[in-house]
């Protein structure tokens, strides 16, 4: 959490000193207060009330100052704090940003997306409590209660009533000894219950994720059962926490009161003998209201900081990672429009096996070259690597004539057009979607990137190109959105485009004239598709195999369905002999 | 769809509260059902404060006995005889105070616990049509998030609520019996301290409300970015994604700072009112003390100091009951609103059966439409034969599964009626007609359970000979018996087993049930070649001899089906056999042809 400060500007860092000398002055003023009643507990004690009226009038006056200046200096104090800790979590929180902009793929499922939104929103949430709660109330409580302290033992010293600083030596102990009980009964099971928390959501969403099949088998009630058991746990744990966690107000009320009882008591008792003490009774009171508030609020700190500790280290774990991929100095292609693999072997981190394994092929300008095979065969991880979404492990990948790795990054993206398997659209209009693979295109261009895409069903909305796209293009199909991802990839009129399975999505018409459109209109860029359906590659110049990471067969469909096992599986399995006799 | 994604983070509930008076009461009807405890709570809860009051007014008559007696006389018995007394007041006040506290807690975790079943229930009772527009996100925020804050925030309102309210009322009573031009001054603080807070928390939840908008403006483009991370990479977009973030992030600093801020100054403010009223009480009982010239009054003033210092937790208390209460509501009437939502009708009491099930199905002039106003199903009259085999395709999205909804009765048709064996499904129980089909769909849902608990899941009396029956002719069997516990094995979320291999249960399981009709949702290429042909076998021994729907991807299905539904844009467009179709020459010979052309080119 500490760490976070070095993202503090200079000014920020003295900002920040002022506000803690406020909140010494806060706690100066606060404890000068006593003292006041201690003097004004004098005048009556000396019996001469009227001789001392104006000394009175200013011991009140005085106090009327310390009670502004505590005001005063906690509205400062506040202030500050909340504007160096926006301040700095709002940096905090755009260097996350920026930071996970510039993560591969790597890093981001080393993560989970869920993961980082939650760092990047609760977890600065988090941390702007606690951060704020410390720098006023972390200087403030230790403060007081040293002040208080000392001037208690000064004052029973010198009054010759050393049993009172005893009471207050008590009655702290016996706040640390229930908050240290209290968080060694309950704080496990505030483990056990986010636990449970986690469990409650699972047999939920396991309901909501098979309504239909729940309802087809008519088993609502064992659904029911079985949540009910969970619910029964939660609600047993939940009760055990609330009777321990009811014991901390009364307590601590408790010893309040019994410490001032305590107070009033010894001094009525040490009174008998020595009348002087009797004036000490109100500024004792006061002071040991302030030291049990400081330990009250120590302790709710205590249990307050590690929470926020969590949170600075969850996020400086993002902050702190170390990119793995290094950006190239730059290169200006030779061979536009071309793809080698050599020799190219993947595995992901961790992993004990390859994904891929010693891929070799090439692909020349405005050739259009098809990824096949089963689940987990690698075809997505290979044409992956292509953009540099992940590094291979072994052997080189050469674009346009150099090896990916000399280009800088944003060189290398300005190549390559890239559809997504899923079509993910940003919220904003159409046009503002399509215009993101290129800020200047002019009407007629997107007209046409539209035109291609089989996208023009835009132009059914009433806005038009205007339509809003809503935040993660729910109010479009799978469909739409596909083919709006291929608009945005194609307007960038790119060397290479890739398609990462974004056919699937399309019905076999739509999927077959788009296919057409592009071989008419983008016949010089080389296109490298990723596809389930046999129908959508069986035209390619080339088609590779994939199986189990390896490539087991590279050639036209002609020759594959010739010499290619898995390959004549996979197109068995989709059409049937005789439709592909027919041929 | 994975199901990562399908979770949606959600933030803290705070949004506006619609029906605040109605959701009161539906608390209250909560409350009600412990009337008995809560009566106990607030009685409880009433004496302590009574006593919290009254022990500095014992106070005072006690250090009234220690202060003309100091250096003089003895009065020691006196005073230990007053100390016993506050002594033993102040620990029967920590038992009744811990006792309210205990049971005001088990009555709120009660409350949660019945809501969170209600909710739970709930969910089973719905008509499908629900989930259509509600994100399983929010629904399971309010399962636990809102309920949570429904049982932390009632039980603390409630206590405090009581607490501040005898304080409020009991405390200037006790004053005045001490001295009555004090107690006035005391009383001062109350209309400034209530003005001031007033003042601060209508800022304050202002800025709230902004700071929670927001952070929800933040969450959603991070959300937004980071889930396109490879698009915004691909095409260089980082530099603009940081520029937009850039503007968004300050507008959250700005409105945090001032939430942050204000909400930082409730206590200090509280805190100088009863400081000022402190100083207040001191210059005018000084004065009252010289005219009186009564050395005693020393008492008076130390007990009123801790008076002024007991009245700030009622007035600083006033804020946060405000912001829980608002809090809670908010919360419940986010629970009420899912627990009052309409449900599917009562059909307990029907309670016909079809005898020895043929599997005629008939639909006649039916009407449908997902929105009222909009019907996709106009005037539909089909009939499938026992044993058939009817194929139902269309394009991604042409509404396929409409026809299952229906079958199912998940969505009731508007007009006509559907019927088996020629009985009308209206007339038969929903959770009956559900049990004559058997289903398998794509989405391969099993339960966090064994593998044999999860094939019986639609014949709880299966006999574990029917299961392994079943798997073998499903082609799972031999997987089971290679996994370490076999047909013990823990399915769930995180179990390691394939697509192909859970589709293949969830025939199996369909087989265990043993219905006479079936529905099936073809698998589709997220399956590996070897698997999808295991799958095909599976399908079409479990189709055998059962009038089965079957929507189509591939080719030879739907040339083998006895008749052929056609759907586009949400709409049945044509029906018949493979060639009548084909003669029609409509949509049907398109859609066919257009898999097919590829092939020809060659």
């Amino acid at each position: 959490m500490f760490k976070l400060f070095k993202y503090l500007k200079w000014q920020e860092w003295i900002l920040l000193i002022v506000a803690i000398g406020f909140v010494g002055l806060q706690v100066f003023c606060n404890v000068s207060l006593p003292q006041c009643t201690l003097e004004i507990s004098n005048y009556f004690q000396s019996g001469d009330l009227s001789g001392n009226y104006n000394g009175l009038i200013l011991t009140c006056l005085k106090m009327l100052g310390y009670t502004a200046g505590v005001i005063l200096s906690a509205i400062c104090a506040s202030f500050i704090a909340s504007y160096v800790v926006t301040h700095l979590l709002a940096r905090v929180r755009g260097k996350i940003f920026a930071k996970v902009n510039s993560f591969s793929a790597r890093e981001i499922n080393k993560f989970s997306i869920p993961s980082l939104i939650t760092r990047s929103t609760n977890d600065i949430s988090q941390l702007q409590q606690v951060l704020t709660t410390l720098i006023t109330l972390g200087f403030n409580a230790p403060l007081t209660a040293t002040f208080a302290i000392i001037n208690i033992v000064k004052l029973s010293s010198e009054n010759g009533a050393q049993t009172l600083s005893w009471v207050n030596i008590v009655s702290v102990l016996a706040i640390s000894i229930v908050v240290i009980l209290i968080m060694m009964l309950a704080v496990p099971k505030f483990k056990t219950i986010q636990k449970t928390t986690d469990e409650l959501n699972k047999v939920t969403r396991e309901n909501l994720t098979g309504l239909k099949v729940v309802r087809a088998n008519g088993a609502e009630k064992s659904q029911e059962a079985k949540f009910d058991k969970v619910n029964n746990r939660f609600a047993k744990i939940d009760l055990f926490i609330g009777k321990v966690m009811s014991i901390i107000e009364p307590s601590l009320t408790l010893i309040m009161q019994g410490t001032s009882l305590a107070i009033v008591w010894i001094v009525g008792l040490l009174a008998q003998t020595n009348p002087a003490t009797i004036a000490l009774m109100g500024s004792f009171t006061q002071y040991s209201t302030f030291i049990i508030m400081s330990f009250t609020s120590l302790s709710v700190l205590f249990m307050f900081v590690p929470r926020g500790i969590i949170s600075g280290r969850r996020i400086n774990e993002i902050l702190d990672t170390e990119l793995s991929l290094v950006d190239g100095k730059g290169a200006t292609a030779t061979k536009q429009g071309t793809v080698e693999f050599k020799n190219v072997s993947f595995r992901y981190p961790d992993a004990d096996e390859n994904v891929l394994e010693n891929i070799s092929f090439t692909v020349n300008q405005g050739e259009t070259v098809a990824f096949i095979g089963s689940t987990g065969s690698g075809k997505s991880t290979l044409i992956n690597l292509i953009p540099r979404f992940y590094d291979c492990t072994d052997g080189e990948i050469l674009i346009g004539g150099n090896p990916i790795k000399e280009y800088k990054q944003s060189q290398l993206h300005d190549m390559i057009g890239y559809v997504p398997q899923k079509g993910l659209l940003f919220s904003g209009t159409i046009s503002e979607n399509v215009r993101y693979g290129k800020e200047n295109a002019s009407k007629e261009e997107i007209d046409k990137a539209i035109e291609i895409s089989q996208s023009s069903f835009v132009y059914s909305f009433p806005e038009g190109l205007d339509y809003m796209v809503a935040r993660g293009g729910k109010n479009l199909s799978g469909g739409q959105k596909q083919r709006l991802s291929i608009a945005r990839a194609i307007i960038k009129n790119p060397d290479i485009l890739i398609f990462d399975d974004s056919f699937s999505a399309l019905d076999y018409k739509t999927d077959k004239v788009v296919r057409e459109n592009l071989d008419k209109e983008y016949s010089g860029t080389t296109k490298i598709i990723v596809a389930q359906r046999i129908g959508t590659i069986m035209n390619s110049d080339k088609i590779i195999v994939l199986d189990e990471g390896k490539m087991v067969g590279i050639g036209t469909h002609k020759e594959l369905m010739a010499d290619c096992e898995v390959y004549q599986q996979i197109a068995l399995s989709q059409l049937s002999k005789e439709e592909l006799e027919n041929d | 769809m994975t199901k990562k994604e399908k979770q949606k983070i959600s933030l803290p509930p705070r949004p506006k509260v619609k029906n605040f008076k109605g959701t009161l009461k539906l608390l209250f009807s909560e409350l009600s059902q412990h009337k008995f405890a809560l009566v106990f709570a607030f009685i409880f809860a009433i004496s302590s404060a009574v006593l919290v009051i009254v022990g500095p007014r014992i106070l005072n008559d006690m250090m009234e006995v220690i202060i003309p007696t100091a250096g003089g006389g003895s009065k020691i018995a006196e005073i230990t005889k007053y100390g016993i007394i506050i002594l033993s007041m102040y620990v029967l006040a920590w038992f009744l105070n811990y006792f309210q506290g205990f049971l005001l807690n088990k009555i709120s975790v009660s409350i949660s616990k019945n809501l969170r079943t209600k909710l739970s229930k709930k969910i089973n009772r719905l008509p499908l049509k629900y989930f259509d527009n509600h994100s399983y996100g929010d629904l399971l925020s309010r399962v636990t998030n809102d309920v949570d804050n429904v049982g932390f925030t009632l039980s603390r309102t409630l206590s405090s609520l009581i607490t501040s309210a005898v304080m409020l009322i009991g405390m200037p009573i006790v004053m005045f019996t001490i001295n009555w031009q004090l107690t006035l001054i005391a009383l001062l603080q109350l209309p400034i301290a209530l003005i001031i807070v007033f003042f601060v928390v209508k800022n304050n939840q202002k800025y709230f409300v902004g700071q929670q908008k927001e952070l929800g403006n933040v969450n959603g483009y991070i959300e937004e970015n980071f889930s396109a991370h490879n698009v915004v990479k691909a095409f260089n977009g980082e530099q603009k994604a940081e520029e937009e973030f850039g503007d968004i992030n300050n507008r959250l600093r700005s409105t945090s700072r001032k939430a942050q801020f204000f909400s930082g100054l409730m206590h200090p403010i509280v805190n100088f009112t009863s400081n000022l009223v402190y100083v207040l009480i001191c210059i005018v009982g000084a004065s009252l003390a010289i005219k009186s010239n009564s050395p005693t009054f020393l008492a008076t003033i130390i007990t009123f100091m801790t008076y002024t210092k007991l009245f700030n937790q009622p007035i600083s208390q006033i804020g946060t009951i405000f912001g829980n209460l608002q809090s809670t509501v908010a919360s419940a009437e986010r629970v009420f609103e899912f627990i009052n939502e309409g449900e599917e009708l009562d059909e307990s009491f029907k309670n016909a059966i079809i005898e020895n099930v043929k599997g005629k199905v008939e639909f006649k002039n039916v009407n449908f439409g997902y929105l009222p106003d909009k019907q996709i199903i106009h005037n539909f009259n089909f009939t499938a034969l026992p044993g058939e085999k009817i194929a139902i395709v269309g394009q991604t999205g042409a509404g396929k599964t409409t026809i299952v909804n229906l079958l199912m009765r998940f969505y009731e048709v508007d007009d006509g009626e559907i019927l088996i064996d020629g009985v009308s499904t209206k007339d038969l129980n929903r959770t009956y007609v559900r049990s004559l089909f058997g289903m398998v769909l794509q989405d391969t849902w099993l339960f966090e359970g064994t593998v044999k608990e999860n094939l019986r899941f639609g014949n709880p009396n299966a006999s574990d000979e029917e299961i392994v029956s079943a798997c073998k002719l499903a082609n799972v069997d031999h997987f089971i018996r290679t996994e370490p516990k076999g047909y013990d094995m823990i399915l769930g979320e995180e179990s390691n087993i394939s697509a192909g291999q859970k589709q293949l249960l969830t025939i199996a399981r369909a087989m265990v049930q043993n219905a006479p009709m079936l529905i099936l949702d073809e698998a589709t290429s997220s399956v590996d070649t070897r698997t999808e042909i295991l799958i095909q076998t599976a399908m079409d021994r479990l189709t055998e001899g059962r009038t089965s729907f079957v929507i189509a991807h591939r080719l030879s299905t739907i040339k083998n089906a006895d008749k052929i539904i056609v759907m586009k844009d949400g709409n049945i467009v044509e029906v018949g056999t493979h060639q009548q179709l084909l003669d029609a020459n409509g949509v049907y010979t398109e859609l066919y042809n257009s898999q097919f052309e590829d092939g020809e080119d060659f």
